[in-house]
């Protein structure tokens, strides 16, 4: 680790080296990475979209990339990661207008959305009929 | 500024083990950060075992009876024992709390019991609370008016009272403020879960005058809004108040007076 910004001669007493997380905390920081994955992942979308107009080749090429299993992994993560933070973000929605705060209740509700934005992202794989994905064909 | 690793000086080293109390039936195991300013080393888990038989039930009898018993040279802050005061707050088993109405039996295995959060240590379980306190006294925690005072009190109906239940049975015990990783990164510019419940306490306080004042203050992108609603404040408060939910009803006044 660089220098730290700690200038006290005291030491600094242990945070979350101790901490024992609560759903909240990790929903939080999921909002947070989820955002940060977003972006990345819209990035993908666009390399896609340059892949199809640069020609067969770099289609060909993009698509052995996104189906292999590395690529699948990533994908799923990133549908996940859509879901995620898009009920994530409708829960900031309510909590700004005042509801949803007590503890107990947001515990479990955090929990919820973990669970279904994987296995929301499941349900769109199989549907969509599970990896090698099937990208359409380029025409000509 | 987010550092997740603690500072050379204060990452914490193996301490002492003391031994075990000879023909214990009922015995519990506490792993407790020591820090000596005077000794120019590092802080260390130290290990003490003792007979819970011989103590009361709470985590904050098990620390005075290891002063008493074991080492006094444990630090660490205490004084009504029941609740009210304040003092013994520190982290216990990974959350904030007051030692003194948690119970020791409520924890399965050793239990870890270090100073609040990311605060400078004064000594053992002491945390240095200078800021904390700075916070508080700078949402000025008491009744702002411009009207001549009256003859007698300052009247308020049953419904506005009400506003305040939830609010004002704060004792500044800090685990609030403490537990808050935005105010572990930002405690420097960010006021913090603790003085926020207080600052609405007196926002909704019917009889105070200086709202608009107090809102004004609190409009700025350090002091009110690096909540992100993580809830560790609301989940750890030993007085089950809910500062999140204070500081969501600041912003939504913002809000308000604007539209």
């Amino acid at each position: 680790m660089a220098q730290s910004g700690w200038t006290d001669k005291r030491p600094m007493s242990p945070h979350v080296q101790v901490w024992r997380w609560h759903t909240t905390m990790l929903g939080s920081i999921l909002h947070r990475a989820t955002g940060v994955a977003n972006y990345l992942g819209l990035m993908l979308l666009v390399a896609w979209l340059f892949a199809a107009a640069s020609g067969p080749e770099a289609y060909g090429a993009f698509e052995r990339v996104a189906s292999s299993i590395p690529g699948t992994v990533v994908l799923f993560g990133f549908t996940a990661s859509i879901l995620y933070h898009a009920m994530s973000g409708a829960r900031h929605l309510v909590w700004d207008a005042g509801h949803g705060f007590n503890p107990k209740l947001a515990s479990l509700l955090g929990g919820l959305i973990i669970v279904l934005a994987l296995g929301g992202a499941a349900a769109i794989w199989i549907v969509a009929g599970l990896a090698p994905i099937s990208l359409p064909e380029l025409g000509g | 500024m987010v550092e997740l690793t603690l500072p050379r000086n204060s990452e914490i080293k193996k301490g002492k083990i003391w031994p075990k109390p000879v023909g214990a039936k009922k015995f519990k195991v506490f792993k407790i950060y020591r820090f000596d300013p005077e000794s120019g080393r590092n802080p260390t888990w130290d290990t003490y075992t003792i007979d819970t038989t011989q103590c009361g039930p709470m985590v904050l009898d098990a620390l005075i009876y290891i002063k008493n018993e074991i080492d006094p040279t444990l630090s660490f802050r205490r004084s009504c024992r029941e609740g009210v005061c304040g003092s013994c707050s520190m982290n216990i088993g990974g959350r904030n709390t007051i030692a003194c109405t948690k119970g020791h039996d409520e924890f399965q295995g050793a239990i870890t019991i270090s100073p609040l959060p990311h605060m400078p240590v004064v000594k053992d379980l002491v945390a240095d609370l200078t800021n904390f306190y700075a916070q508080h006294r700078y949402v000025q925690p008491y009744l702002k008016t411009t009207t001549p005072e009256p003859q007698k009190e300052w009247k308020q109906s049953e419904g506005d009272r009400k506003k305040l239940d939830g609010l004002y049975e704060c004792i500044m015990c800090a685990s609030c403020s403490t537990a808050c990783p935005s105010y572990w990164w930002n405690g420097d510019k960010f006021l913090g879960p603790a003085a926020l419940l207080q600052a609405y306490r007196w926002i909704i306080d019917s009889r105070d005058e200086a709202t608009g004042e107090r809102l004004d203050d609190l409009e700025d992108p350090f002091k009110l809004y690096r909540c992100h609603t993580i809830m560790n404040c609301a989940q750890v408060c030993p007085k089950g108040l809910n500062p999140a939910k204070a500081i969501a009803e600041i912003k939504k006044l913002m809000v308000e007076r604007v539209t």
